[in-house]
């Protein structure tokens, strides 16, 4: 069986925007923490089924609008559209339930758990059998294991990490670890993709394995991607459509090429008398 | 060679889930339970019984419902004697309520009462983590004990202020109570934890022993893949408690006979904490290999200078024990802070690469 052809409309069906509809709608979010504003008053949209960086030098609130997005901040102004549903506050853990899956800058695993139950935590939301049945391990519960197991088989196997499944993640080396966080993301089998510098402190060849993955991602599932990166040449190469922070504040949006001789962008990165 | 796992293919996914992918683990653990059921209750005397076999078992389940709390779900708890005083008062109030039940469903009913309450005591484990967590933990030990002895509705208001167990009766046998013979009371004792011991190695395998590690290892990430992380900790509570209280009321009905608040003092808790440490945190072999250890250290410390020819004052004994079981709980935090379970894993893979080095 080719699981590159099963992974394939995995999560689109589910989902009634059309591809190349607003997904997702940042606007006018303010964040501040006491007197430190992180972000002021950003607006910014992404559509279904692009790849969309969030760029911008050091400080300049990228992993705050990312926090923003998923729910682990509260944004104290301005609106955030998912889907059509606006909101305002939730739980980190809700945004699971409604799409959002995210990786984070320094590898977030679970260092005690082998890869294959990383991936499998990503579909624990997914799993229903109660107390009873888990005490047993027969019947339902264990049909239900195999289920998932089978799902998170294709990513293993998308992902090529079938020789570490039964590693403990602690053990293994950096990039195998970012590869499998972005397993256990995408176990959650999300509708927009949220990813955190996910080729920081890689070597070439690894950047070039991690951006063939996204871009599989994107094509072959339809899951759409937001990330940071600091890598110029990656982002420009991938990104459909680029916005750039700085200070919290938005001082660029636009497609690559736009945004690349865009002057304020490289006033920002060079460095400019403030 | 013994070891040898080359040969042994997994076709399915079933099969790799197998709670023994590796043929000879299985054959160990028969034979371990052929020695459990069969071979020590045919050769035991009844000393070694009261002194080594059944308090093992208990020891080993008590640590088990800590060890679910603390080594899964990496949530540090000091209270485990007082919920194992809630088991066993539980235990005492139902049986004289519904003086014929079935100590077997009575145990199982007890069981409800320390997981409520360790839901409640649980709560704090939302906010703080760690060391704090275990000082708030430390608070129901002694708000628990203190309960034990001012609330004489708990001990049917006698005046010795301790619960006495009556004999029981199960299915004509005396299965608790001075007339009970200890070979039964060991058999009762093993069906529990054998079974207890099953389920928990399910759970801890299946979703919500994921959720639980995934809590324990980063739980911010864990919240970030959808785990609600105040359901995976209170049930992490509720599910040690009863474990914990199970293990509480065998101990007074199964092996002490009678009981005074006291005795589910905190020094109590850290026996059990140590079992779990020196055994190994986040694993379930850990704490039948701990509690080995700790009972028996002292029975055989009071055997070795027989074994020599002369003999050693108790009190010194007494000294010489807890001296080694603390340069033993330093030697482990240092050394291998996994326990004994991680040192067995560790000869197992050499067993299994052996005679090669690699």
């Amino acid at each position: 069986m080719d699981a590159r052809l099963d992974l394939a409309g995995l999560t689109g069906a589910r989902d009634p925007i059309a591809h190349g509809d607003v997904l997702l709608d940042v606007r006018n979010v303010s964040l501040s923490f006491g007197g430190v504003k992180a972000i002021a008053d950003i607006s910014f949209d992404v559509r279904k089924g692009e790849i969309r960086a969030i760029i911008g030098p050091n400080g300049a609130g990228k992993t705050s609008m990312l926090n923003v997005i998923n729910g682990f901040y509260t944004a104290q102004h301005g609106s955030i559209v998912f889907r059509g549903r606006e909101r305002r506050a939730m739980k980190a853990h809700e945004a699971v339930g409604q799409g959002i899956a995210r990786t984070f800058q320094n590898v977030a695993l679970f260092k005690g758990m082998s890869t294959l139950d990383n991936i499998m935590a990503g579909r624990s939301v997914m799993m229903r059998r109660g107390l009873f049945w888990q005490m047993l391990r027969h019947g339902p519960a264990l049909a239900e294991e195999i289920e998932h197991r089978e799902k998170v088989e294709e990513i293993i196997d998308f992902l090529e990490i079938e020789h570490i499944r039964h590693t403990p993640v602690g053990k293994l080396p950096y990039g195998l670890q970012k590869r499998v966080e972005l397993g256990r993301s995408l176990a959650m089998e999300p509708v927009l993709l949220l990813l955190d510098e996910p080729m920081a402190g890689m070597n070439l060849e690894e950047k070039e394995d991690m951006s063939r993955f996204i871009v599989e991602v994107n094509r072959q599932r339809g899951t759409t991607i937001a990330l940071i990166e600091h890598d110029m040449g990656v982002v420009m190469d991938l990104s459909d459509r680029i916005v750039v922070l700085d200070y919290g504040k938005k001082i660029a949006d636009g497609p690559p090429e736009a945004v690349k001789t865009n002057k304020d962008l490289i006033d920002a990165y060079l460095g400019v008398a403030h | 060679m013994l070891y040898r796992t080359a040969g042994q293919f997994k076709t399915s996914y079933e099969a790799d889930f197998a709670l023994f992918p590796v043929r000879q683990d299985a054959l160990l653990l028969g034979v371990i339970l052929l020695f459990a059921w069969l071979i020590f209750p045919l050769t035991a005397s009844d000393f070694a019984f009261q002194t080594l076999l059944i308090p093992v078992l208990i020891y080993s389940l008590a640590s088990l419902g800590l060890n679910l709390l603390t080594g899964y779900a990496g949530q540090l708890s000091l209270g485990t004697a007082a919920f194992m005083g809630v088991g066993a008062y539980a235990c005492y109030k139902i049986t004289t309520i519904f003086p014929g039940i079935n100590l077997l469903v009575a145990l199982a009913l007890a069981g409800f009462f320390p997981a409520a309450i360790g839901i409640v005591f649980g709560l704090p484990s939302l906010r703080i983590k760690g060391f704090y967590l275990a000082i708030a933990t430390l608070a129901a030990q002694f708000f628990l004990v203190w309960l034990f002895e001012k609330w004489a509705w708990l001990y049917n208001y006698n005046t010795s202020g301790a619960i006495q167990v009556p004999n029981i009766r199960m299915f004509g046998v005396y299965v608790a109570g001075p007339q009970a013979a200890s070979i039964t009371q060991y058999y009762f004792v093993l069906f529990v934890v054998c079974l207890i011991t099953w389920f928990s190695i399910n759970i801890t395998r299946g979703r919500i022993g994921r959720i639980w590690k995934a809590v324990r290892d980063m739980d911010i990430a864990a919240e970030l893949v959808g785990i609600n992380l105040m359901r995976a900790k209170l049930s992490a509570f509720a599910i040690s408690s009863y474990v914990a209280g199970v293990s509480g009321a065998l101990f007074v009905f199964l092996w002490r006979g009678a009981a005074e608040p006291n005795l589910f003092d905190v020094q109590l808790s850290f026996r059990i904490l140590f079992i779990a440490i020196i055994g190994g945190l986040g694993s379930i072999l850990g704490n039948f290999l701990g509690a080995i250890l700790i009972v028996a250290l002292p029975v055989v410390l009071n055997w070795i200078p027989g074994l020599f020819g002369f003999s050693i004052e108790s009190a010194v004994l007494q000294h010489i024990n807890t001296m080694i079981i603390g340069a033993l709980i330093i030697f482990f935090l240092i050394v291998e802070p996994l326990g004994l379970a991680r040192l067995w894993g560790i000869a197992r893979e050499k067993l299994i690469l052996w005679p090669f080095p690699h």
